[in-house]
């Protein structure tokens, strides 16, 4: 009998040598791996991640990139780790047919991993939430009524006005003039009022940390109070015709005394074309130009572009 | 089927795969109008161009009814359908442009502002412009002309009427002129209309506002 004299039914002699502890092994293996690349993540990598620390809006960003990158570390390492130790440890050996033991049916092993990915996701939600009511959206568009406002007195007003292939900016609060650069002060509050005059666009201030769509006949609120003076590189982040690549503009904190300085000599500067600009609104009907197109017609004129007001516009002449 | 059948079928396809390959490339990605080259005399050039509600169908055989810029080419005279030109840099360019377009009302007042030229200044007909209204009954603009990477942008005078068999040249037009420095920096810098006149196409901005040789180009500056 094979039980009997100690021999499998096959003529194989079991293997009796004691299973290493292969969980303390990944697990020892694991720690030192996790820790230094959190470590390096923290305070090497982490004060370089994008996009800087340029506004609140961006230093939040930039330290929710590096929470979560210390978070998926370990989990990324410890992924690795146990692939390559299952390649080595647990390889094919020659004559070996033995099934592995099965853990189906383990509570540990299940309870375990639900807990600690329940853990994981939970607290990032968590804490994502925190860190988008915490910094007043962080650099988000709210929509039309933001739920998240900066405390501390009114903002500077900026209206990002969009259009193929161009930002242009608004200050209400200086007359309304409208300039092709953007110039914010440091350290106070900024509200963006975005929109745009033709299709979508987004304006992306990159060192800033806003993002925020920009579509017609929509107002578009993102929050943001620069922290050092420096330039801002503008982007369009919305597919939006040919020249989208090039729609880009350079942008400017200063401090506040330079600020309130070019906003007064811009006021007068621009005062000739202010007069023109229609009354300050936080969207612009691009319809509106039919009207001004059916003004024009009755005016006995001709259309630039051979007729540009086409049958289209329900108030063409 | 038989091997060398097979195999005449599978070079055959093949050739005919690369031969649409190489269509592709060469109608949609190295085809385009042609670059007129503006070589400095003095440190300073003189571009022309005109702008057309519509030119005829032996000048411009894809799109006749867009509206367009042509410009006239230093060396023959001859008006060309393109918007593209080379200039060296630091050159200071004198820009005339011939307005055979009707008038618009600018989506945005803002290019109704002069920018970027030497002054920021423009010359209607001689006369100094600054800061034009493009709206409020008055229409004196029918396109733009502006280079957002050198912060220019010059409002164009609208013309008396429209021609509408562009290239013209025996009819009346106004006449825009300004100037404005290349920089030191070679490279493409794109210009365009800001008056969003693509005839049926949404909110004007299609067609002729987003296609090479029409209302959009670029401007290469060279050492």
């Amino acid at each position: 009998m094979a039980a009997a004299d100690g021999m499998a039914p096959d003529g194989i002699a079991p293997d009796h040598r004691r299973e290493p502890n292969h969980g303390l092994r990944i697990f020892l293996l694991w720690l030192p791996v996790a820790l230094v690349a959190d470590l390096l993540i923290w305070f090497v990598w982490g004060p370089h991640m994008p996009p800087g620390a340029m506004s609140n809006s961006a230093a939040s960003q930039q330290s929710d990139i590096t929470v979560m990158a210390v978070m998926a570390a370990p989990v990324m390492a410890l992924v690795l780790i146990y692939g390559v130790y299952a390649l080595i440890v647990w390889r094919y050996r020659e004559g070996d047919e033995e099934d592995g033991p099965p853990i189906h049916g383990n509570t540990r092993i299940s309870v375990t991993w639900i807990a600690v990915t329940s853990a994981i996701v939970l607290s990032l939600a968590v804490f994502g939430t925190v860190e988008l009511v915490g910094p007043a959206g962080a650099g988000a568009g709210e929509g039309n009524t933001p739920i998240w406002r900066p405390s501390g007195g009114s903002p500077l007003q900026v209206q990002v006005i969009a259009q193929q292939w161009r930002f242009t900016y608004r200050y209400p609060q200086f007359g309304g003039f409208e300039t092709t650069s953007l110039m914010l002060p440091v350290g106070q509050n900024v509200q963006f009022n975005v929109t745009s005059l033709d299709v979508i666009h987004s304006f992306w201030a990159y060192q800033l940390g806003v993002k925020a769509d920009a579509n017609p006949g929509s107002n578009n609120v993102a929050y943001t109070k620069p922290g050092h003076t420096g330039n801002v590189q503008v982007r369009c982040a919305e597919l939006c015709g040919l020249w989208h690549a090039d729609m880009t503009t350079a942008g400017h904190v200063v401090s506040v005394s330079a600020f309130s300085a070019w906003a007064a000599s811009t006021k007068i500067q621009l005062a000739a074309l202010t007069k023109n600009l229609p009354p300050y609104s936080l969207t612009y009907d691009p319809n509106s130009v039919s009207q001004l197109g059916k003004a024009f017609h009755q005016a006995g004129l001709s259309g630039a572009g051979g007729g540009y007001y086409g049958s289209q516009y329900p108030v063409q002449p | 089927m038989s091997l060398p059948a097979r195999v005449t079928t599978l070079i055959v396809a093949f050739l005919a795969v690369v031969g649409a390959v190489i269509f592709v490339v060469a109608h949609y990605l190295l085809g385009g109008p042609p670059t007129v080259d503006f070589a400095a005399s003095g440190g300073q050039v003189n571009v022309v161009m005109q702008t057309d509600a519509s030119s005829s169908p032996t000048s411009v055989p894809d799109h006749p009814t867009w509206v367009s810029y042509f410009i006239k080419s230093p060396v023959t005279g001859a008006w060309v359908h393109t918007t593209l030109f080379q200039v060296p840099a630091h050159t200071r360019v004198h820009v005339t442009i011939l307005g055979y377009d009707g008038s618009t009302p600018v989506r945005n007042q803002v290019w109704g502002q002069v920018s970027g030229t030497v002054g920021n200044v423009a010359y209607y007909s001689g006369k100094p412009v600054q800061t034009v209204n493009g709206w409020n009954g008055r229409y004196l603009i029918q396109h733009t002309f502006a280079i957002p990477g050198l912060n220019l942008n010059v409002p164009v005078q609208a013309g008396p009427g429209t021609c509408s068999t562009g290239p013209c040249t025996n009819k009346a037009h106004s006449t825009t002129t300004f100037s404005f420095e290349t920089p030191a920096q070679t490279g493409a810098y794109r210009w365009q209309c800001f008056v969003p006149c693509g005839l049926s196409f949404l909110d004007g901005n299609g067609g002729p506002m987003q296609t090479f040789g029409y209302m959009m180009g670029n401007m290469q500056v060279v050492s």
